[in-house]
C-alpha cells in the first residue's frame, strides 16, 4: 500500500523559492492539461494579481496517479477582476474572483495584460 | 480524520434517493430493511465486507467514522462564528489560522486539507464555491447540501454570482463587493459573516443561532428574525 | 428530473475542456431541495476518508477524484454522487491490487443473492467497469 502523502499543512509565512509575491499581476497558462488537473478551465490564459502566498503543496497532478508529487510546489490565492475573466459578466467592476492556483500553472504579467485578456 | 470533500454532483441527485429510501427526512438506518436495492448500494456492501475481510478496514472503523461525520454540522461553525463575534482576539486568530483557532474550541479538522476562513465586511461579500468537485469544509460544517455539489451551482456561481444569490434571497447593500472562492486547492473555505446589527450584548449561543450554515457559505447573510429582537 | 441541458459546447471535445471542469457553463436552475443520506451512502464517505487517511493510505484523494473525473460525459452527469465515489473507491482498490475484478464480481454476486433470500428486490443493473 502506498503510504498518503504527508499532511499538506501550510506555512503562512512567505515561501523561500518562491516565483510571485503578493500584489504581483500573474497570468495564468493556456496550455492543455494532461491528465488530473486543478487549474480551471474558465481561468486559462487569464490575468490576475497574487492575494496572497498559500504554502506549499506536494503536486495534486502527481498524486492523482499514485506518484509522491515532489518536489512540494507553491500555491497561491490569485484574485481576479470578474470583468477580466468573462465577457458578459453582469456586475459591478469591482467584483472579484480568487482561485489557489499552483506556481507552474502561472507567469509573470505585465500591467497592461488586462487589457490585452479583455479584447481575446 | 478530514474530510474528503471533492466531488461532482448531479442535478437529479434526489430522484435517485427513491430508491435509496422513500422516507427522506427518515433516519437513513431505517430504509435499509424495506424496498429494493440499488446496484451501488451492493457494491458498497460488497467493497466493505471485502476491505473488513482482508483486514483494510474494521466494521468499527467505518462506524466510528460515520458517527464522526454525522456529529460534524453547521451548529459547530455557528458556534466558532459566534465566538468569533464576541472575541476579537479570537477572531484575529481564526482569520490567521483556523486550523489552530478551531483546535483549540476542540475540532480536530484532520491531514486531509487546511481551512481558511474570509471575512465578510462592509464592503465586501464572500461566497465559497468548488467548480471542479465539491470541496467544502466538512469536518466543520458537516456534508454539505446536494445543491452545493450540483453543475448548476459550481457552474453559474462563478460566472453569474448576483443572479445566485439573488436567487437564495441574499440583498446586498450598494456598492458591496461580490467575492467568490472557488476552491481549486487542498484549502476549504468557511465564510465569517457580519454580525447583525441589533445584537449587542447577546450570548454566544443565542448569536450562534443566527448563523445557519449558508451564512458560512455566502448565499445567505445572517440576520435577527423579525419579531425576536431583544431586550439590551 | 430530466438531464440537464447544456446550452454550452460539449465539456470534453477539441477545446479541452475536462467533463467536471464546468465554470461558467450553463445547467439552468440550482434545484435546492435536501435530502439525508442513505446509510450507504455515509458508508462510502466513511470508507474514502479512512482509505486516503494517513492511516490507511490505501490511496491519495486526489486519485479518487482523477477517477471520477475520468468518467465519460454521460455516466458523470447520471449516476449520483455517491454513485460516482463507490464506483471509484472500487476502480481504485483494483488499481492499487487491495481486491482483484473477480473478488469483487464474486462477492456482488453474494450480496445480491442474500438481498433476494431476504426478499428484497435487487436492481439488475450493472455497476460497469
Amino acid at each position: 500500500m502506498t503510504r498518503q502523502a504527508k499532511s499538506q499543512a501550510t506555512s503562512r509565512a512567505p515561501e523561500p523559492g518562491s516565483r510571485f509575491a503578493p500584489g504581483e499581476t500573474v497570468r495564468v497558462a493556456e496550455r492543455p492539461a494532461l491528465g488530473h488537473c486543478r487549474t480551471p478551465w474558465y481561468l486559462r490564459g487569464k490575468t490576475g494579481v497574487v492575494a496572497s502566498v498559500q504554502g506549499i503543496f506536494r503536486n495534486p497532478e502527481q498524486l492523482a496517479y499514485h506518484q509522491p508529487g515532489l518536489p512540494k510546489r507553491v500555491l497561491y490565492k490569485v484574485r481576479f477582476e470578474q470583468a477580466a475573466i468573462w465577457d458578459d459578466y453582469r456586475g459591478p467592476a469591482g467584483d472579484h474572483l480568487e482561485a489557489d492556483i499552483y506556481e507552474h500553472w502561472l507567469e509573470p504579467a505585465s500591467r497592461s495584460a488586462p487589457d490585452l485578456e479583455k479584447a481575446r | 480524520m478530514t474530510h474528503h470533500d471533492h466531488d461532482d454532483h448531479d442535478d437529479h441527485d434526489h430522484d435517485h434517493h427513491d430508491h435509496d429510501h422513500k422516507h427522506p427526512h427518515a433516519s437513513p438506518q431505517k430504509d435499509h430493511d424495506t424496498g429494493p436495492v440499488g446496484a451501488y448500494e451492493m457494491l458498497e456492501e460488497t467493497i466493505r465486507s471485502l476491505l473488513i475481510e482482508k483486514g483494510v478496514l474494521t466494521a468499527q472503523e467505518i462506524a466510528a467514522q460515520v458517527d464522526l461525520m454525522d456529529s460534524r454540522s453547521p451548529a459547530l461553525g455557528a458556534k466558532v462564528v459566534a465566538k468569533a463575534w464576541v472575541d476579537p482576539d479570537f477572531k484575529k486568530r481564526l482569520l490567521a489560522d483556523t486550523r489552530s483557532a478551531l483546535a483549540e474550541v476542540g475540532i480536530d479538522i484532520g491531514t486531509l486539507a487546511d481551512y481558511r476562513t474570509v471575512e465578510n465586511v462592509p464592503g465586501i461579500h464572500n461566497v465559497i464555491v468548488c467548480t471542479l468537485c465539491s470541496c467544502y469544509p466538512k469536518l466543520l460544517l458537516g456534508i454539505p447540501p446536494a445543491w452545493y455539489k450540483s453543475l448548476a451551482y459550481r457552474s453559474r456561481v462563478v460566472v453569474d454570482p448576483r443572479g445566485v444569490l439573488e436567487e437564495f434571497g441574499v440583498e446586498l447593500p450598494e456598492g458591496t463587493e461580490v467575492r467568490v472562492h472557488d476552491s481549486t486547492a487542498d484549502l476549504r473555505y468557511l465564510v465569517l459573516p457580519m454580525r447583525p446589527k441589533g445584537t449587542r450584548g447577546w450570548s454566544e449561543a443565542d448569536l450562534a443561532a443566527l448563523v445557519t450554515r449558508d451564512c458560512m457559505i455566502g448565499t445567505a447573510i445572517s440576520a435577527v428574525p423579525k419579531g425576536k429582537r431583544k431586550a439590551a | 428530473m430530466p438531464s440537464p441541458k447544456r446550452k454550452t459546447m460539449p465539456r470534453k471535445g477539441a477545446d479541452g475542456r475536462a467533463t467536471h471542469d464546468v465554470g461558467g457553463l450553463e445547467f439552468g436552475a440550482i434545484d435546492r431541495h435536501e435530502h439525508d443520506l442513505a446509510l450507504w451512502e455515509k458508508r462510502t464517505d466513511a470508507m474514502l476518508i479512512l482509505l486516503v487517511g494517513p492511516k490507511k493510505g490505501a490511496f491519495a484523494i486526489d486519485a479518487h477524484r482523477r477517477v471520477v473525473e475520468d468518467y465519460g460525459q454521460q455516466t458523470y452527469d447520471r449516476i449520483t454522487y455517491y454513485e460516482k465515489w463507490i464506483r471509484a473507491i472500487r476502480n481504485l482498490l483494483v488499481e492499487q491490487g487491495i481486491v482483484s475484478r473477480e473478488e469483487i464480481d464474486e462477492r456482488l454476486a453474494e450480496v445480491r443473492e442474500r438481498f433476494a433470500k431476504a426478499g428484497r428486490k435487487a436492481s439488475k443493473e450493472r455497476v460497469s467497469w
